[in-house]
């Protein structure tokens, strides 16, 4: 199956060693490894619960029969999709990691807010208060992001790791305090870690207005904040107030981080923001479809890892939400259709089989001219000379080529009709000559322009030559030609430049007559 | 303040056990260095947020070794915890490269991926034997003297025989390889040019990393782990340019951020009332606050001391400038007061300079004698009237000389010579009326003042 993939795919049945050894460290390694994990959590899975998933109660979670699923699934869709929507901006920010940095930070505010509250209301664990400090240390701490990263030479990692340590630390200290305090403090704690399994309405009200705003600011401010994703400086320099879009970005990462905190927990939050956009940028190179696949994944990897939860106990919802939407990250990478791993092997190997063919013709080509001198150029001789064999292990001494990759370029070539070989003989056939001239005519080119214009030393030419040829788009040949043209450089198929031009007058001599 | 605070043996102002808490900070100290010794080169590398992953992501290797050797052995479990850490490492950097997605995002997606299935193995294993992950996984300093083992006639905290180790083989990796360590971290492609592997160095600082996050986290708690790696580091590359300099001043940084701590942890709960409160908590507090200082007065870097140079410089202009436009309205009239309206405001709406800076530049000249206030109006006295002279000179000397030599247009040289001027000394003058002959006359036809 693989190789009739890589024949629809590189236009070719054979599969070489470098590939099968590229193919087994970069996928099938990570797969076995991947694998294996999984194996240990499925063995214990199976080990510990036993199947209760019947008919009945799929088909209660399937169609959303039970009130509390109802309630969680919907949460954690609409809390994945918004998480989705900002994580790109995020993510292309190089700031994934953001809200890791936000959660941590909330720890002080919320402790400071529990204090407050206490005092004044004797109820500490009022949801408003703790919801308001969270968010202001939030702010706070993305206020010293900034300024670290826009006032120092520190980077973006760097201010995340300082403020997420620091203001964690400080909020380690608080609940230190708040612990010894009379007030009950007992599930404080919890506001960071979570609740998934047990959101009522009143987190899906809140969700949902979180939500609502996230999404109408990325709406509103699309251009804006893409611009200031892939050019800040532009991005300045067109007179938008890039510190007031970066921080309305960054409030948006807070409104979200903050309801869906004291919702689904720490882990499950920096994963719905960091792993939806991540996947999705393998499908796309449009910010706005990139937006949307990664909404998508969160909304989907929420919804089916919520279910999961629903039916097998002993499956946190948080976690497998996590693990749902981590498998759905692993698929994007491997088969992204822009820039997964795949996509881009094919691309690659893809690219070095033209380049090999490219050589091995031109090789042909500057063999038969070997043998049959310099007679090559007049018209006359010229179907007669592309029936001049040539032997394999002529051509092997023409580049660094291993024995078995010449075999393999030869045997592609062969297949396109290119090259016809017969025992230790190659011949060219018509296709394939005048498709060694070309390219042979490619390079010569390629060599005198070097030469004439960027006053590159013959000795050197071939290399640089060698590097561009595969790449001369038709539109730069014309030019080639008119440039060469005027320095009366233009040959049928030039000769190369090492044997025959001495000085550019014997070439100008030579195009004169 | 209530006395009772002031315990009767101890000659401190808080409670303060020798014996208990000295040992609190050798531990705290012990995985401070240990953890900023390799936290230099995370932060040079761009990659300060690993101990925060590694200290989420362990889990499953925690989970893993508890379910295969069905005890709560501790080898068993720190084992697994270094495998995860050093596959989260691997992982990471497998996204990061095959995958070409920044590395705070494949960070952030393998370590919750890990940190998931390991609460899944956690659960799923909890039935058998409770676990409590908080528990077994993460110390608290507060509790490393506690755990002592006897060693010849001394009793000594297990953490110290766990940390000091690690603080070693870190101290001399840095030591062995730093030649090689500041090459891969600041120029990879040279250094495998050279024949550096800067794979190879990158997965030995991996493996250290991961062994050093789960020592240190598994004695003292992850708060401290994951400030070590970035806080004091950071402190340090606000302060100096040079390597070597950086891992010297950041571990003395971690060194004192657990010293004072520990004892901000005694103390300052206090002084509002509370009792004391955890330790590595205000361990990476300190941290943060000596950063904060490094950040802000640095030498060279520091954003406050950047930012009072750029303040004097302009005032300096601001006072160059009071004094030329005073000269120039002299010069203009020949008379003591030249200009019919030279008080500050007028001045200030001139130089296009706030009221306040154009008090301080005032405030400046008066003290330096070179200004004197008549009513309101500004008057140069005769040193200030020297440096104006000189001002002047060095203005229009530029002017001449960037026509002259430097073939510029006549419209445009003022601007120019106006940003020269302040920053051209005798010397320089003198070249200057070298190199245009001793002109007296500037291109706009004003005179050249002389100096003598």
């Amino acid at each position: 199956m693989i190789r009739e993939l890589t024949t629809r795919l590189c236009g070719s049945g054979k599969f070489d060693l470098l590939a099968v050894r590229w193919l087994s460290f970069r996928i099938v390694l990570p797969v076995m490894l991947i694998g294996l994990s999984l194996t240990v959590c499925g063995a214990s899975v199976a080990g510990a619960a036993e199947p209760v998933a019947t008919t009945s109660t799929l088909m209660r979670v399937l169609l959303l029969q039970d009130y509390n699923t109802r309630v969680v699934i919907f949460c954690v869709a609409v809390l994945g999709g918004a998480a989705g929507l900002v994580g790109s901006f995020t993510l292309l920010r190089k700031r994934a990691l953001m809200g890791d940095a936000l959660s941590h930070a909330s720890l002080p505010g919320l402790a400071i807010a529990f204090l407050v509250a206490n005092a004044i209301s004797g109820d500490g664990k009022s949801l408003v208060w703790l919801l308001m400090g969270a968010t202001i240390s939030g702010l706070l701490g993305v206020a010293v992001i900034l300024i670290i990263r826009n006032q120092t030479r520190l980077k973006e990692d760097a201010a995340l790791g300082i403020v997420l340590s620091v203001f964690f630390g400080a909020g380690a200290a608080l609940m230190g305090i708040v612990q010894s305090t009379a007030g009950n403090a007992a599930g404080l704690e919890g506001f960071i870690y979570g609740k998934t399994a047990s959101m009522v309405a009143a987190d899906a009200r809140l969700i949902v207005i979180a939500s609502a705003i996230v999404i109408v600011g990325c709406m509103l401010l699309f251009k804006e904040l893409k611009l200031l994703c892939f050019d800040e400086g532009f991005a300045g320099a067109k007179g938008y107030p890039v510190v007031a879009l970066d921080v309305a970005l960054m409030s948006m990462v807070v409104l979200v981080t903050m309801v869906g905190l004291q919702a689904v927990g720490l882990v499950l939050m920096i994963a719905l923001l960091v792993i939806p956009a991540a996947a999705s940028r393998f499908w796309t190179e449009s910010m706005f479809r990139m937006m949307v696949w990664s909404a998508l994944i969160g909304i989907s990897g929420s919804i089916v890892g919520a279910m999961m939860s629903a039916l097998f106990p002993g499956l946190p919802s948080g976690a497998m939400i996590v693990l749902v939407c981590s498998a759905f990250f692993f698929v994007s990478m491997m088969l992204g259709r822009r820039r997964g791993v795949l996509i881009r092997y094919f691309r690659r190997l893809r690219l070095n089989r033209r380049i090999d063919r490219q050589h091995l013709l031109r090789a042909m080509y500057e063999q038969i001219e070997h043998a049959t001198g310099d007679a090559l150029r007049s018209e006359r001789k010229f179907r007669a000379n592309r029936k001049t064999p040539v032997t394999v292990d002529h051509l092997l001494g023409m580049r660094s080529w291993s024995r078995r990759r010449l075999t393999r370029a030869i045997g592609r070539a062969v297949e396109d009709e290119l090259l016809r070989i017969k025992g230790d003989l190659c011949r060219l056939t018509l296709a394939g000559f005048a498709e060694a001239a070309r390219l042979t005519r490619q390079h010569r080119m390629w060599e005198m322009y070097l030469i004439a214009y960027a006053e590159v030393a013959t000795a050197n030419v071939d290399r640089d030559a060698d590097d561009i040829e595969h790449v001369l788009a038709p539109e730069i040949i014309d030019q080639l030609e008119d440039l060469l043209d005027e320095q009366g450089m233009t040959i049928h198929v030039p000769v190369s430049p090492h044997e025959k031009l001495q000085s550019r007058t014997a070439a100008k001599t030579r195009g004169a007559s | 303040m209530d006395n009772s605070v002031i315990s009767g043996s101890i000659p401190l102002a808080f409670a303060w056990d020798w014996a208990y808490d000295s040992w609190i900070v050798v531990v705290g100290a012990l995985a401070a260095i240990a953890s900023t010794l390799l936290g230099n080169f995370l932060v040079l590398r761009k990659m300060s947020m690993l101990g925060d992953a590694i200290t989420h992501a362990v889990l499953p290797g925690i989970a893993v070794a508890f379910y295969v050797s069905q005890s709560r052995s501790s080898v068993a479990m720190f084992v697994g915890a270094v495998v995860v850490g050093i596959l989260t490492a691997l992982f990471t950097e497998w996204i990061r490269d095959s995958g070409e997605v920044d590395e705070g995002a494949s960070m952030g997606v393998v370590f919750t991926s890990l940190f998931a299935l390991g609460l899944v193995l956690l659960v799923q294993t909890a039935d058998a034997v409770d676990l409590d992950p908080k528990c077994v996984l993460y110390g608290s300093i507060e509790l490393a003297p506690e755990d002592r083992i006897q060693l010849g006639s001394w009793e000594v905290p297990r953490s110290v025989l766990v940390l000091l180790p690690v603080t070693l083989v870190n101290a001399l990796f840095v030591l062995v390889f730093f030649k090689e360590l500041r090459l891969t971290s600041f120029d990879p492609a040279l250094a495998t040019t050279m024949g550096i592997s800067s794979r190879l160095m990158h997965y030995a600082l991996m493996v250290l990393v991961s062994v050093t996050a789960v020592a240190c986290f598994e004695s003292v708690g992850s708060i401290l782990v994951v400030a070590m790696f970035v806080v004091p580091a950071a402190a340090a590359y606000m302060l100096t340019d040079r390597l070597g300099v950086m891992i010297g001043i950041s571990v003395v940084i971690a060194a004192a951020s657990a010293a004072l701590g520990h004892l901000s942890a005694i103390v300052v709960p206090r002084w509002f009332g509370y009792g004391s409160t955890t330790t590595s908590g205000m361990i990476a507090v300190s941290a943060g606050g000596l950063f904060l200082a490094a950040a802000a007065l640095g030498p060279k870097h520091g954003v406050l001391v950047k930012l009072v140079r750029r303040q004097l410089l302009s005032l300096r202009i601001l006072c160059d400038d009071i004094v030329a436009y005073l000269f120039r309205g002299e010069e203009s009239d020949r008379e003591p007061a030249g200009i019919e309206d030279s008080s500050a405001k007028t001045l200030a709406s001139e130089l296009f300079a706030s009221m306040w800076s154009m008090k301080v530049a005032v405030a400046i000249l008066r003290s330096r004698g070179e200004l004197d206030v008549q009513d309101d109006n500004l008057m140069l006295t005769e040193v200030g009237r020297e440096r104006g002279k000189r001002l002047v000179r060095s203005h229009r000397l530029w002017e001449q000389y960037l026509v002259d030599q430097a073939g510029s247009d006549t419209g445009r040289i003022h601007g120019q010579a106006e940003r020269f001027e302040h920053f051209t000394d005798r010397s320089l003058r003198d070249r200057l009326a070298k190199q245009t002959d001793g002109p007296d006359r500037d291109p706009h036809g004003r005179p050249i003042p002389d100096e003598h």
